[in-house]
């Protein structure tokens, strides 16, 4: 490790703070607006997708995953692995099981 | 900076490397203990995910199940106050960004002036949410506590929101059901505004350290580790705004 080459720490500019602020409030603005317009099973469909665009600009940007080295970057797609294969092995269940019948 | 190099040097000569006074022993280089500081904190966060995420997931299942008490429920929620909070918890996400940046060039004054916005942007956020809260003592909407399964049973009893939605009166068994909604909304906000209270309190004592001049010497490490987790508490914010206010809307 100690002869490996350093890198230095990224220093992210407020221009791209700026920007990324910008958009997570237009899409703010969006949602809110698409809930007024009825898309039936659609609204949840558009809210959840805008709040992934909207969680991933923050993760990376304002938690400089994007700069970050390749073991943080790896921690948080395996982090969120995880994450949706606990969700999706218990929504199997529940739905395998009783679903409709309860 | 001219203590630091002066406490580095005082050390015995020649026992290790000459490092900052804030680099551990244990450590290579700052850069190596910045790395292995900034994995740590994604682990904690990726904790934090698995716990927020087993409430979402009971949100899910229970929404399905119960689907007709879950929405007239989330009727009962403002979209102007929760929209009002998602943009306070954005500007303080920026603040908070702002902050690392100026720790990083080593600006004191603006380093204090992002830190106390963000302060005082995550006290705004718990005051509206104490206004919605209020409202929900106020109409009987407090699990446990203080409920009624009134405004279900008769929607039209409560003008405001019936005037908005015209929900429809839901059977008894049913009706009692958006008690669950109501259950979960306050699980799932409530641990949300104990993350930022336990983040505002950190923020005090970050501003007194800063003050300082604890962050501006090139250690920079507990500012962009403190971030994570408010960016992080903000991410939970920005998935149970939609889930909990908007998405019912038409339904």
């Amino acid at each position: 490790m100690s002869d490996s080459p350093e890198h230095e720490q990224h220093i992210v500019s407020p221009k791209v703070y700026v920007a990324i602020l910008l958009a997570l409030l237009t899409l703010t603005a969006t949602t809110v607006a698409a809930s007024y317009v009825e898309m039936y099973v659609f609204n949840a469909v558009v809210a959840l997708a805008i709040a992934v665009i909207k969680a991933s600009l923050v993760v990376l940007f304002f938690m400089h995953v994007k700069y970050s080295p390749r073991l943080t970057k790896l921690t948080v797609v395996s982090g969120l692995f995880v994450f949706l294969c606990l969700i999706s092995m218990t929504l199997a269940d529940y739905v395998s099981r009783a679903w409709g019948r309860w | 900076m001219s203590d630091s190099t002066a406490i580095a040097h005082g050390a015995e000569a020649g026992a290790h490397h000459e490092h900052p006074p804030y680099q551990r022993h244990h450590f290579e280089t700052v850069n190596q203990q910045f790395d292995a500081t900034n994995f740590a904190m994604w682990l904690f966060l990726l904790t934090e995910i698995m716990f927020f995420g087993g409430l979402f997931t009971a949100y899910l299942i229970l929404r399905n199940w119960y689907y007709p008490a879950f929405v007239e429920g989330s009727h009962q929620l403002s979209i102007f106050w929760g929209t009002a909070n998602t943009t306070v918890l954005i500007i303080s996400s920026f603040t908070m960004a702002m902050s690392v940046w100026n720790a990083q060039m080593r600006r004191k004054s603006a380093l204090l002036l992002c830190l106390v916005l963000t302060f005082i942007l995550g006290l705004v956020f718990l005051g509206i949410k104490g206004i919605e809260w209020h409202e929900k003592w106020v109409k009987f909407h407090v699990p446990g506590l203080h409920y009624s399964d009134q405004t279900f049973l008769n929607p039209a009893s409560d003008h405001e929101v019936y005037a908005e939605y015209h929900d429809k009166p839901l059977a008894p068994d049913m009706a009692s059901k958006a008690q669950q909604y109501f259950f979960l909304y306050f699980a799932m906000t409530g641990m949300h505004a104990l993350h930022m209270v336990i983040g505002i309190c950190i923020l005090g004592f970050m501003i007194v350290r800063a003050k300082a001049g604890a962050y501006t010497s090139g250690h920079v490490t507990f500012v962009e580790n403190f971030g994570l987790y408010w960016h992080f508490v903000d991410i939970v914010w920005i998935f149970l705004f939609p889930l909990l206010y908007l998405i019912s809307r038409h339904q």
